[in-house]
């Protein structure tokens, strides 16, 4: 039982590995905490669920030194995803620009929500 | 009101059939690269007696640009559907060899076919990334004016070049 809940208690606590070797950092460790937030909202395109960070591809592995290699060259954290979005378009990023065209998109759960409170309580009202 | 769930439940039904049926693969991202002028770079020759390949190259008249590798599986059979359109539609093809060697590059070009008219070394896919490239092989049809027009993810084939080089360049030409 004791066993059972440790093994349980582990995998709560265990968290997904970074794909981000040690050759690849930035010796600065400011630098370096910077590029890796940068890299976990960038979409890795050849496996597109994954963020750069996390992904072992080739290409995820270009992009995150390109990250480190803009930023150590005095780019700010903006410059180098804009950088990327104007080659790769924003389906670079992993969560999608707040603009017009993704307004329903980014509204549609709380109109979901609000659809569903609605039907809850026309419902509860009906049934006394 | 009993009927809600159901029609519902058919809308999203429909919607994901249109969305499933249409065809469109969802590992091929369209890019942000259309209606921009090509980057600027400038790559040294992949082989000894051929020339390298720069963005000076693309000015004058239309040109496909491949991205490719001799470690690359489908780039293999595009090699003959790329020696058609330069030789059909008399354009340039200009590789961007992607993170290769010579001596492998130059055995594969003998053993699959070599359509380019100069092929430039990006040995370290630097330039593939000013490209908006995200694998090979991929094409691009540049203008006369040097402006990217499309970009073409995966092999080309020859049905390829009737269904969408071909009217393409018939109007870039134009």
């Amino acid at each position: 039982m004791r066993a059972c809940f440790l093994f349980l208690l582990l995998m709560v606590l265990s968290f997904s590995a970074a794909a981000v070797e040690p050759g690849e950092m930035l010796k600065d460790p400011v630098l370096e905490a910077r590029a890796r937030e940068i890299s976990k909202n960038l979409r890795c395109l050849v496996c597109q669920g994954e963020a750069i960070d996390d992904s072992n591809s080739d290409f995820a592995k270009d992009l995150r030194v390109l990250v480190r290699t803009r930023l150590a060259a005095g780019d700010t954290d903006d410059a180098v995803v804009n950088f990327l979005r104007d080659r790769y378009g924003d389906f670079i990023l992993l969560k999608p620009p707040v603009e017009n065209k993704t307004l329903l998109l980014w509204l549609t759960p709380f109109l979901v929500l609000g659809a569903g409170l609605c039907a809850a309580f026309a419902i509860i009202r009906r049934k006394p | 009101m009993r009927k809600i769930p159901f029609i519902l439940f058919i809308l999203l039904a429909g919607f994901f059939a249109v969305l499933l049926l249409r065809g469109k693969d969802p590992a091929v991202v369209e890019s942000a690269m259309i209606g921009k002028p090509a980057p600027v770079f400038d790559l040294p020759a992949a082989l000894k007696g051929k020339a390298g390949f720069s963005s000076r190259n693309l000015h004058g008249k239309p040109a496909l640009v491949n991205v490719f590798a001799s470690w690359c599986l489908a780039c293999r059979v595009e090699q003959g559907a790329l020696e058609k359109i330069a030789k059909a539609e008399n354009i340039p093809v200009y590789g961007l060899n992607y993170k290769d060697t010579p001596q492998k590059l130059a055995a594969w070009l003998q053993k699959f076919g070599d359509p380019y008219t100069a092929i430039g070394a990006d040995r370290d896919g630097r330039t593939a990334i000013d490209w908006g490239v995200y694998g090979v092989p991929e094409t691009f049809v540049v203008d006369a004016e040097g402006v990217i027009r499309y970009k073409h993810v995966g092999a080309v084939t020859e049905n390829d070049y009737r269904d969408i080089f071909k009217p393409l360049l018939a109007e870039l030409k134009k």
